[in-house]
């Protein structure tokens, strides 16, 4: 029992870190690697917003998903437009821009226990003979939401069905009067915004440590890497095979080989078959 | 500039320049001198300063130099392939492990644990990307950035290889002079090997895999095979530059394995220009000297290396080397629209 | 009679996500053919060479290369077999010198068979097969770097990669599409003089004329599908070939 309960909410924690992730990477084919980055700092503007503004929590949460949404826009139209079409360029960019805002806020010292967002509801409910703390279940009651919501956004709305054409074929798309750098740069943002609103959820569960901002980037690329860096079906099933793997170890084994098995997933995933478990296999045709 | 009057810049190429690269036409001792200076003038230099330098603090940064150097290198030549790496740590890690244990548990002299390391690690680091060679961009790159975290934590959980610890008092070398030559003389020796290497038949060969791989494979050339070879060359210079390390501070521990020595390498190729090797031989040459400068910066040097690929990616494309070159062979001048 | 057929396309068939590419083909070329391959746009020609070549694998189906099955097998392998392919659009190595460019099938492990091949040496046999498709071996043409050079050298280009490799079999993807009236005229007499020297070839071309003076059959596809297979001028008096591609041409 312990480890379905402990297995879902990892799962669903790590859903949430790698949806924005999933979803930047899968429309404009960017690959994001300052996402860790943007979650951490966006848990940390809002510590900011909170105990030295003492701006109301909710107001503080939502101002951050804009700050750093509105961050991942303009470093869109700043940086990545001179790089496009550089798939690798775009790697080293976001990298690089991953490890100053890391590594500035470790040399601020943003780390340990008096870094710490308060959960949304204090207290534990006992399912099935385990505590679990409310926060783990908003978080899982957010991570669903999430989920249920851009589905519907890529399937109902307007800028959904764009986002979604142009992932499917650019060049059609462009024929169509959709905007490829416009759409790029908002689901940039969109990412950006996500990674924010993980960090959200997922923060109150312990103290701000700056080294995770390298750690959910990894958890990301494994959990898309293992369901298919394109599909959000494969997301959720990368992170539920990735989430039970975790838990399962750590109680067997111990929580050291939790990082290692994250790791190793990817390379054996990436070596075994490439395309993910779900994704299409782009094969490298030249025209039908 | 009179108004009313375009001015528009005009690129010449100095007169010098021959048709081909092999055939140049030698008028005199002055146009002798104009091609071997920018290669004679460095190498000079670099056989020079650790004399220069002996004893001073800075002979210690002119090793450094050379060995992320020599990383840099490595990463050049993977680039040159086509294969993006984002894990030289790997390489680095390899052979200074590799050197290590073969000194800490079996005893072995620094003469034979350096060449066991360049070759031992390399065997191995291409036994981990061989299996992934088929990888395109973005992908190849996340394995290598991988790899090196992984090593990193098995060490650390498995507790073998010194675990957190590391492996303490290795060898030393019996002279200062032996460390600082073997890294000058190695880096050299790539520099020049790997820009002969580019220009034989086999370095078509690569180029043409990093250019468009299918049609290598459609001229009945095997690309997996060639960018297995390519990737052992590259790792074995990076092992090296391990092994050598690993004796110098007479210590390896995971911080061999860590992302400095894959992000000081990169930076230095993106600020020197990708494609020359002199440009990654010139970039470390830069940015080694420039982050001891700034040592009271500790931590936030990782920063400024992001800031300064960041830098040289968007406003810098061609890298220092490139420009230098394209100004020591043409001259502008403005001309009349 | 077996020994005679150098390629034997057995009911190949691929599907593109529900979509079929390639469906149920078959197609034998005896050595020595020149087998023109047409169709209207999209009816799955470059998709069965790519089939043939090893670039994309079939769904369904076999390969016979000189009675041995190639099917699956890499490209780098087939090509060294004796298949050479050019490409639709003209794939050359863009940042190499032209002449580089064929430094590759040379030192591929089938030319090597052929001769020794030394440093330096490899330039000289690039330049003669250069020269003999009409890049002037004293003008700067075949030094130059293969990008800079006009479409109709880069599909002469693409054409001479093939030919370093000393195929026995050379297929050629629309090799005429984006060439001048004047380079086709130069060009159809070097194939000729291939073919007569015992090279089979086959060829997918939009530009009939052209095709039906040097080919001795035609196959034409139209939905993946092969719908007619003999003589040119019996195919193309066949109603369901006029129907399917010529049809538009004639009501011009």
């Amino acid at each position: 029992m312990e480890i379905i309960i402990y297995g879902i909410t990892n799962s669903i924690s790590l859903a949430l870190m790698a949806i924005g992730f999933s979803l930047t990477f899968g429309i404009s084919g960017l690959p994001n690697f300052a996402h860790g980055a943007f979650y951490l700092l966006g848990g940390i503007l809002t510590w900011i917003f909170l105990n030295q503004l003492g701006i109301p929590y909710l107001v503080a949460a939502l101002l951050s998903i804009l700050a750093i949404g509105a961050f991942g826009f303009f470093l869109y139209w700043g940086l990545m437009l001179r790089l496009r079409g550089l798939a690798i360029n775009e790697v080293i960019a976001t990298l690089a821009v991953a490890i100053v805002i890391i590594e500035v806020l470790r040399w601020m010292g943003f780390s340990g226990f008096s870094y710490v967002l308060p959960p949304f509801i204090r207290g534990s409910v006992n399912i099935g003979g385990v505590w679990v703390d409310n926060q783990r279940i908003v978080m899982v009651g957010i991570g669903a939401a999430l989920i249920v919501v851009l589905y519907l956004f890529t399937r109902r709305t307007k800028t959904g069905l764009s986002f979604r054409a142009i992932a499917q074929n650019e060049r059609t798309a462009i024929a169509v009067g959709i905007d490829p750098d416009w759409t790029a740069a908002l689901s940039l943002a969109m990412g950006s915004g996500l990674a924010v609103v993980a960090g959200l959820a997922i923060l109150p569960l312990g103290a701000i440590d700056t080294e995770m901002g390298y750690d959910i980037l990894l958890y990301a690329l494994a959990v898309g890497i293992i369901g298919g860096l394109e599909s959000l079906p494969g997301a959720l099933l990368g992170s539920f095979i990735l989430g039970f793997s975790q838990i399962l170890v750590a109680t067997f084994l111990r929580a050291q080989w939790q990082t290692v098995v994250t790791l190793a997933a990817i390379v054996i995933i990436l070596a075994i078959k490439p395309s993910g478990l779900l994704g299409k296999y782009k094969e490298l045709e030249e025209r039908v | 500039m009179a108004e009313g009057e375009k001015y528009r810049k005009e690129r010449l190429d100095r007169g010098i320049k021959a048709r081909s690269d092999t055939i140049y036409v030698l008028a005199s001792s002055r146009d002798l001198l104009y091609l071997l200076m920018p290669r004679a003038l460095p190498v000079a230099l670099l056989i020079l300063l650790p004399i220069l330098l002996h004893g001073t603090y800075w002979e210690k940064v002119l090793f450094y130099s050379c060995i992320f150097g020599l990383l840099a290198l490595s990463w050049d030549f993977m680039n040159s392939v086509g294969l993006v790496s984002l894990g030289q740590a790997l390489f680095f890690g390899a052979g200074a492990y590799f050197a290590g244990a073969l000194n800490h548990y079996l005893g072995w002299p620094i003469f034979l644990t350096i060449p066991a390391g360049t070759i031992g690690g390399a065997l191995i680091c291409t036994a981990l990307l061989v299996p992934v060679v088929r990888l395109r961009g973005v992908y190849f790159s996340i394995v290598t950035l991988i790899l090196p975290l992984l090593f990193a934590h098995l060490i650390e959980t498995l507790e073998i290889l010194g675990g957190t610890h590391g492996l303490l008092s290795l060898s030393a070398y019996p002279s200062g002079w032996i460390a600082i030559y073997l890294a000058v003389g190695a880096l050299l020796l790539v520099l020049f090997g790997f820009r002969k290497i580019l220009d034989e038949d086999f370095g078509m060969i690569l180029r043409g895999i990093r250019d468009d791989d299918r049609v290598v494979m459609a001229a009945g050339v095997n690309i997996y095979w060639y960018k297995a070879q390519s990737i052992f060359l590259a790792a074995a210079v990076g092992s090296f530059a391990g092994a050598l390390m690993t004796h110098y501070y007479q210590f390896v521990g995971r911080s061999v394995l860590a992302l400095d020595y894959t992000i000081l390498p990169l930076a230095a190729v993106v600020l020197g220009g990708p494609g020359s090797f002199a440009g990654a031989a010139l970039g470390s040459f830069i940015l080694v000297p420039l982050s001891e400068a700034l040592r009271a910066m500790g931590g936030l040097r990782m920063a400024l290396y992001g800031l300064i690929l960041i830098g040289a990616l968007a406003a810098l494309p061609e890298g220092i080397f490139h420009y230098l070159q394209r100004r020591y062979h043409q001259f502008e001048r403005m001309v009349k629209v | 009679m077996t020994e005679d057929v150098i390629l034997e396309v057995r009911r190949l068939t691929k599907t593109f996500g529900g979509i079929m590419a390639v469906c149920d083909v078959s197609l034998e070329v005896r050595r020595g053919e020149f087998v023109g391959i047409i169709g209207p746009n999209g009816s799955g020609k470059t998709t069965l060479i790519n089939l043939i070549t090893g670039f994309v694998k079939p769904t369904s189906g076999k390969v016979l290369y000189k009675g041995q099955d190639i099917t699956g097998k890499p490209p780098y392998e087939i090509a060294c077999l004796g298949i050479a392919r050019t490409f639709q659009m003209a794939r050359t190595l863009h940042k190499l010198p032209a002449f580089k460019n064929l430094i590759v099938p040379l030192c591929s492990p089938r030319v090597r068979k052929f001769r020794g091949g030394k440093y330096g040496e490899r330039d000289d046999i690039a330049i003669d097969i250069l020269d003999d498709l009409g890049f002037e071996r004293d003008s700067f043409v075949p030094y130059k770097i293969a990008g800079t050079l006009p479409h109709g050298y880069l599909k002469r280009l693409d054409l001479a990669r093939c030919i370093a490799l000393r195929p026995e079999l050379l297929i050629l993807d629309e090799l005429f599409s984006g060439m001048a009236m004047s380079e086709v005229a130069a060009t159809l007499p070097m194939l000729e003089k291939f073919h007569r020297e015992g090279l089979t070839i086959i060829m997918v071309e939009h530009r009939l004329r052209e095709l039906f003076r040097v080919a001795n059959r035609v196959m034409v596809m139209n939905f993946g599908q092969k719908i007619a297979d003999g003589p040119p001028q019996e195919v193309m008096e066949m109603e369901e070939v006029q129907k399917a591609y010529l049809g538009t041409e004639v009501e011009e």
